[in-house]
C-alpha cells in the first residue's frame, strides 16, 4: 500500500526532474502508438465503411468475423508478426524485426479490427439515415463511403482514440517483435515490465503513472477539439 | 472546408512517417543485433560498458534479451549478429551445428542460492549440492525459471550433482514459474521460496522482501559467459565485420577492464577472463 | 428551361409488393413536362410508394416505369422527402456536395448553390451548419438543393407535413417558382387547402389503385370516382 504512495512521488519526481531518459521513452512510445492509430485508421476506417453501405455475398459472415476479432489476443499477433518478419520468415529480408517499424505493424494490426468493427456498426447507423436522401441524390455506394465517413467524424474521432488507447498499452506483442532494447524498442509499457521484473516496483508503477498521464492528455486533446469543431461546425 | 483541413492532415501524416522512415533508414547502417540473457541485461552491464564500445567503434550494439534457450534459437534463425550467453555446453553445440563461427570466453560471475532469512531447509553454507538436497528433504518451496535459460540449465545439472530426480522427487514445493531471474525472484520473495539466482541480478534486485544469501562461493556456482559469432555462411545477411569488432572488443583488453569496472555498491559483478589469441 | 426533346416517364401496371403487403397494384400513369400533379388519398393508399418507385428507390415487383426520350439521354430528377436529410456541413455545403456528386466542377458549383440559396431566401444562413437551422428552413434549403440541380421532374413526398403554417407558406411558394421556370411538379399531400393551391391537376390514388386522374378545379367541384367524393366529404375510413 505504502508502495502506491511512494509511487506518485517518485511519478512526479521524474516529470519534474524531466529525466531525458524518460523522456525519451515517453516520446518514442506516443510517436509509435500515433504511426500505428493513423496507420489502423487509414485501413480501418474506409474498411469499416465499405462494409456498412456495400451489398455483396457473406456480409453478413464478415461482419460477425470483424466483430469477433475485437478480442483478438495480442499475443497471437505479436507471436504471428515475430515469424512473418524473422529472417528465417517471408518477411525477413527487409530487416525489420527488433527495429521500431516492427512495433508499429504488430500496434497496426491491433488497431485495424477495432478501427474496422466501430467504424462499421457507426456509418451503418449514418447509412440507414442518409441512404433515401443519398440515393435520390444520385450517390452510388461507393461514392457514400467517404460521405458517411465524414459526417460520423466526431463519433470516429473516438473510435480512432480507442485504437489509440489499444496500441499505446500493448505489452505482450511490442516485447516480442521489438525485444525492448534499451534506447531503441523500449517503450512505456515494455519498460515497465522490465522494471517489474527487476523488482523495482515504486519505479515501474511510477512509469505506470506517466503512461496513464500521457494517454489521459492526448484523449482530453482529442475530446477538445472533437467539441471546437462541433461548436464551430455543428 | 473540410476538404482543406483533410488535406492539411494528410500532408502532415506523409511529412512525419516519410522523416521517421528516414530517419530509421539511417540508423539501420551502423547497428548490430546481439542476442543476450535477461540476467546480463538486468545486472546492468551493457548500460555500463556498450557506450564506451560505440565511442571506439561508433557502432551501436543492440541488446535483444530472452533467456539464454531462446537467444540460441535466435541465433539459428539468423535474426541476431552475435550471441553473449552464459551455456557452454550449449553454446558449443551450437558451433558444432555450424550456427556460430568461434567460441570466445569473455567473463565469468556466480550463482547463489537465496532463500528465507529463517532458512527453515538450513540450506546455508558453502555447498551447493549439500545446499539442494536439504531443501528437497524439507520439501521447502523452492522457485525455478524453468525457462531454458542458461540460469535453469546450471539449475538442473546441481540438482543432478545433489542426486536429486527431479522428475521422481518433483512435488507441489517445486514451482516452475517460467519467466526470466527477476520475476522467478518476485515470486519467490512473495511465497518466501528458495531460488538460484544469478549475483549480477540479485545485487540489482530491490523486492528481496524477506530473501538473503544463503548458498555461495562453491566453485561449482562458477558461471561462464561466451560470445559468438554468427555465421555468416548459414545467414547472409549477418553483420560480419561489425558483429566480428564486437566480439573483438569484448575480448580485448579495453573490453575486458570495461567489464571488471562495473560495480554495484562497490561490489564488482563480473570477472574478465578471455584468453588472449584463443 | 424548354426542352426541344421532351422526356416521358411511363409506368405501366406496376405493382409493388412492401413486406407481404400489395402497397401498389396494377398502377398505370404517363408524365409529361408541363403539369403540376397532387396525388391525394386516405392514409395507407400508397401515395408515398408511389412516388419513390416512380422516382427509382423502390423497384416494382412486377410492371415498369420507364423514362423515355428520343436520343436516349435520362431524365433528370430529384426528390424532396417530408423530413429534410442534411449532412453535418454548412447549408451551402449541402448544396455544392449534391452539384459535385453530379459531376459539376468549380467555380460553377459554388455560384450555383449560392443562386439557389437566393431564389429559397436563405443567402444570410449560407455559411451555417446546416443542422442547427429550424425545420421550415432545412425543407427550404433541401428544396434549394433540389433546384441546383435543374431538375426536369421534381418529387415532393408531403414536403410541409412537419411544419407550421408560416414555413408551410414560404414552402408552398418556392415550389410555384420551381414550377414556373418549367420543372414538372408531383407532390403528395394530406392538406386539401394546399392541394387546391398548387394543383394543376389530382391523381387520387386509393388502395393502391389509381382511381382517377382529373384537373384540378374540376377534382374538388366534382371528383368522378366514388372513393374521391367520401375521401373530399372526410367520410372515408383510414386503412
Amino acid at each position: 500500500m505504502f508502495e502506491i504512495f511512494a509511487s506518485f512521488g517518485v511519478a512526479l519526481g521524474l516529470i519534474g526532474g524531466a529525466d531525458p531518459e524518460l523522456a525519451r521513452i515517453v516520446f518514442l512510445s506516443l510517436h509509435l502508438s500515433l504511426v500505428a492509430a493513423i496507420a489502423g485508421a487509414a485501413i480501418g476506417l474506409p474498411l469499416g465503411a465499405l462494409i456498412a453501405v456495400g451489398r455483396f455475398p457473406g456480409r453478413r459472415s464478415l461482419i460477425v468475423l470483424l466483430n469477433a476479432l475485437l478480442g483478438l489476443p495480442s499475443v497471437v499477433v505479436g507471436l504471428v508478426v515475430y515469424l512473418l518478419l524473422s529472417r528465417a520468415g517471408p518477411l525477413g529480408s527487409f530487416g525489420i524485426l527488433f527495429t521500431p517499424a516492427a512495433i508499429v505493424v504488430a500496434q497496426t494490426l491491433l488497431v485495424v479490427p477495432i478501427v474496422a468493427a466501430l467504424a462499421r456498426q457507426t456509418t451503418e447507423d449514418a447509412w440507414n439515415d442518409y441512404r433515401e436522401q443519398l440515393t435520390s441524390l444520385g450517390v452510388s455506394r461507393l461514392r457514400a463511403v467517404p460521405t458517411v465517413l465524414w459526417d460520423t467524424r466526431f463519433s470516429l474521432l473516438t473510435v480512432v482514440m480507442a485504437g489509440f488507447g489499444r496500441a499505446a498499452s500493448e505489452v505482450g506483442a511490442v516485447m516480442v517483435v521489438g525485444g525492448n532494447i534499451d534506447g531503441v524498442t523500449r517503450v512505456m509499457t515494455t519498460a515497465i515490465a522490465l522494471e517489474t521484473s527487476k523488482g523495482d516496483l515504486p519505479l515501474a508503477l511510477a512509469l505506470g503513472i506517466v503512461l496513464i498521464g500521457v494517454v489521459l492528455a492526448i484523449n482530453a486533446g482529442a475530446f477538445g477539439i472533437r467539441e471546437w469543431s462541433a461548436k464551430h461546425h455543428g | 472546408m473540410e476538404v482543406n483541413f483533410l488535406r492539411a492532415l494528410w500532408h502532415f501524416s506523409v511529412a512525419w512517417i516519410a522523416a521517421a522512415t528516414a530517419a530509421s533508414a539511417l540508423a539501420r547502417e551502423t547497428f548490430i543485433t546481439v542476442a543476450s540473457t535477461t540476467s546480463t541485461e538486468q545486472s546492468g552491464l551493457f548500460k555500463e560498458f556498450l557506450p564506451a564500445f560505440r565511442k571506439a567503434t561508433g557502432i551501436e550494439a543492440r541488446v535483444v534479451a530472452l533467456g539464454t534457450g531462446q537467444a540460441l534459437d535466435m541465433g539459428r534463425r539468423g535474426d541476431a549478429d552475435v550471441l553473449f550467453v552464459h551455456d557452454k555446453v550449449a553454446e558449443e553445440k551450437f558451433i558444432a551445428e555450424g550456427y556460430g563461427v568461434k567460441r570466445y570466453e569473455v567473463m565469468y560471475n556466480d550463482f547463489i542460492i537465496v532463500g528465507p532469512k529463517a532458512d527453515p531447509a538450513k540450506a546455508a553454507g558453502k555447498d551447493v549440492t549439500e545446499g539442494l538436497k536439504r531443501i528437497a528433504a524439507a520439501k521447502a518451496p523452492f522457485a525455478s525459471r524453468a525457462d531454458k535459460s542458461g540460469t535453469h540449465a546450471a539449475e538442473l545439472r546441481y540438482w543432478k550433482a545433489a542426486g536429486i530426480d527431479l522428475a521422481k522427487d518433483k512435488g507441489a514445493w517445486y514451482r516452475a514459474t517460467g519467466s526470466g531471474m527477476g520475476p522467478t525472484l518476485n515470486t519467490a520473495s512473495g511465497m518466501g521460496a528458495y531460488a538460484l539466482a544469478d549475483r549480477g541480478t540479485w545485487l540489482n534486485f530491490k523486492n528481496r522482501g524477506d530473501l538473503v544469501i544463503l548458498v555461495e562461493g562453491d566453485k561449482r556456482l562458477f558461471n561462464q559467459y561466451g560470445v559468438m559469432l554468427v555465421n555468416p555462411a548459414r545467414h547472409a545477411h549477418v553483420k560480419k565485420e561489425a558483429g566480428q569488432k564486437f566480439v573483438d572488443w569484448v575480448i580485448s583488453p579495453e573490453g575486458q577492464a570495461a567489464i571488471a569496472s562495473y560495480k554495484i555498491n562497490g561490489e564488482q559483478l563480473f570477472f574478465p577472463n578471455a584468453r588472449p589469441g584463443n | 428551361m424548354a426542352e426541344r426533346d421532351p422526356f416521358v416517364l411511363e409506368a405501366r401496371d406496376v405493382s409493388v409488393v412492401l413486406g407481404g403487403v400489395r402497397a401498389l397494384d396494377g398502377f398505370s400513369l404517363t408524365l409529361e413536362p408541363g403539369l403540376r400533379t397532387v396525388v391525394l388519398g386516405p392514409n395507407g393508399a400508397g401515395k408515398s410508394v408511389l412516388l419513390r418507385t416512380l422516382h427509382g428507390l423502390i423497384r416494382p415487383t412486377s410492371g415498369t416505369v420507364a423514362w423515355g426520350r428520343r436520343n436516349g439521354r435520362p431524365t433528370r430528377q430529384a426528390m424532396v422527402f417530408q423530413r429534410p436529410i442534411m449532412l453535418r456541413r454548412s447549408a451551402i455545403g449541402n448544396i455544392t456536395y449534391a452539384l459535385s456528386v453530379n459531376g459539376v466542377p468549380e467555380p460553377e458549383r459554388t455560384r450555383l448553390a449560392a443562386g439557389a440559396l437566393v431564389r429559397v431566401g436563405l443567402t444570410d444562413i449560407a455559411r451555417r451548419p446546416a443542422r442547427v437551422l429550424s425545420g421550415g428552413e432545412q425543407q427550404r434549403l433541401a428544396l434549394a438543393r433540389a433546384w441546383a440541380l435543374a431538375p426536369e421532374i421534381l418529387f415532393l413526398d408531403e414536403p410541409t407535413a412537419s411544419l407550421d403554417p408560416g414555413a408551410t407558406a414560404e414552402i408552398e411558394r418556392v415550389i410555384a417558382s420551381i414550377a414556373a421556370e418549367g420543372t414538372r411538379v408531383v407532390m403528395t399531400t394530406h392538406n386539401l387547402g394546399q392541394a387546391r393551391r398548387l394543383a394543376d391537376e389530382i391523381v387520387f390514388i386509393h388502395a393502391g389503385k389509381a382511381a382517377e386522374r382529373t384537373a384540378a378545379d374540376r377534382f374538388f367541384e366534382q371528383p368522378a370516382s366514388n372513393e374521391a367524393r367520401l375521401f373530399l366529404q372526410g367520410e372515408l375510413p383510414w386503412k
